[in-house]
């Protein structure tokens, strides 16, 4: 269970970016997580209210946004969405694939009371 | 469905939910930065560290019990006259696995992760204060015994070698695909068993593996009766040689990790998109 030590990570930098707007706190924050990142949204989300506390960021709302997994096929260019274990294309069934999206452990945006 | 998890977001309403809605007093600052990043950073700088020292790295990663230590202890016999190998071990309790190694009479060095159940770039970096670097060909983190956590902790290493035990299931890959993903190579161990089981098949491991779009190698090897040693020699020689050559040219060598989905996204002109259907998660 590594998501308190990523929340550590997030709350960082939600607070450092709290100081460089000079905000009196946070209202929320945004985070995008894709099935093959490798972190239970749930838990992040439950680690984060543990480490908020007593921070600027202690009322912010923790807003969850789940990423699709979409791989876009090498050899027929089309795009499909498919299950975390089986990244092959839909259209060809090729496994020359790249994954566009589903990896994701982003901070997408923070929203600050100034 | 509550109000509180996300769980009420569908893709019908997630516009509307996630629509900025101007409120007084509130700015929404965009950021997109990756929540690993601390970790990233460290890791970067242990591997221009490591490249400094010309030194190859290779993470090791599976789950307990499925013979990291063993391979490594045949590999070090094997190449220890040719080769200057050190290693940093990684285990919640216990020396015992940095004990074996030093029998073999080359330098380890262990880290002691109490709870923790994985190793990251700091705590690597931590280690490499107690390790010298100096004159190695050769280091390998033995990382902990594990096969979720470990595979979302960028090292500074080169390479990813995942073990997967016949003991295990060949349907291994399948269910655990974050860390499947990340392999360099898989390597199939205890194969001296293969007799006394009756459900594992190679050839599904390796199809579990290449539907998740990773067309790494994949090598079956026993420690015990030396199967297969000859194989991962050369993969190991070649990935040396190939890492020296890349450090001539002022490159270095990038295991697979995550890359946040090439992302945020930028919806090309001509390709056809299919909606998941039948997104009934792949069993096999």
């Amino acid at each position: 269970m590594h998501e308190l030590s990523l929340c550590d990570d997030l709350l960082g930098q939600v607070v450092a970016i709290a100081a460089q707007h000079k905000a009196e706190s946070v209202e929320s924050i945004t985070v995008k997580i894709g099935a093959l990142a490798g972190v239970e949204p749930m838990l992040l989300e439950s680690a984060f209210s543990l480490i908020k506390v007593g921070t600027v960021a202690e009322q912010a709302q923790f807003i969850m946004q789940t990423a699709p997994v979409i791989v876009r096929c090498r050899k027929c260019d089309s795009q499909s969405e498919v299950a975390a274990n089986y990244l092959l294309c839909s259209a060809c069934q090729s496994n020359d694939t790249t994954l566009i999206s589903g990896d994701e452990l982003i901070l997408a945006s923070v929203a600050l009371c100034v | 469905m509550c109000n509180t998890c996300g769980c009420n977001i569908t893709p019908g309403n997630r516009s509307l939910v996630m629509a900025e809605k101007p409120k007084k007093g509130v700015t929404t600052v965009s950021v997109l930065q990756n929540l690993l990043s601390q970790n990233n950073h460290q890791a970067e700088h242990n591997r221009s560290h490591f490249d400094e020292h010309k030194v190859l790295v290779i993470n090791l990663m599976s789950s307990p019990g499925s013979g990291k230590t063993a391979l490594l202890e045949a590999t070090i016999k094997r190449l220890r006259e040719s080769l200057k190998i050190a290693v940093i071990e990684g285990d919640l309790e216990t020396e015992n696995d940095t004990k074996r190694i030093q029998a073999q009479g080359v330098p380890a060095y262990q880290i002691t992760t109490g709870t923790a159940c994985h190793l990251d770039a700091h705590l690597v970096h931590n280690a490499l204060h107690h390790l010298a670097l100096e004159g190695l060909d050769l280091l390998f983190i033995e990382n902990v015994g594990n096969l979720v956590c470990p595979a979302s902790f960028d090292l500074g290493h080169h390479r990813n070698v995942v073990l997967l035990s016949v003991t295990e299931g060949d349907d291994k890959p399948a269910k655990y695909p974050v860390m499947f993903r990340a392999a360099d190579l898989m390597l199939i161990s205890k194969t001296d068993l293969l007799p006394f089981l009756d459900d594992f098949s190679s050839q599904k491991a390796e199809q579990n593996l290449h539907n998740l779009a990773n067309d790494a190698p994949v090598i079956e090897f026993s420690s015990k009766d030396g199967k297969g040693m000859d194989i991962w020699i050369t993969w190991l020689q070649a990935e040396i040689d190939q890492y020296q050559a890349l450090l001539l040219n002022q490159q270095t060598q990038h295991p697979k990790v995550q890359q946040d989905g090439e992302l945020l996204h930028v919806q090309p002109g001509n390709t056809k998109f299919y909606p998941v259907s039948h997104k009934a998660v792949h069993t096999s």
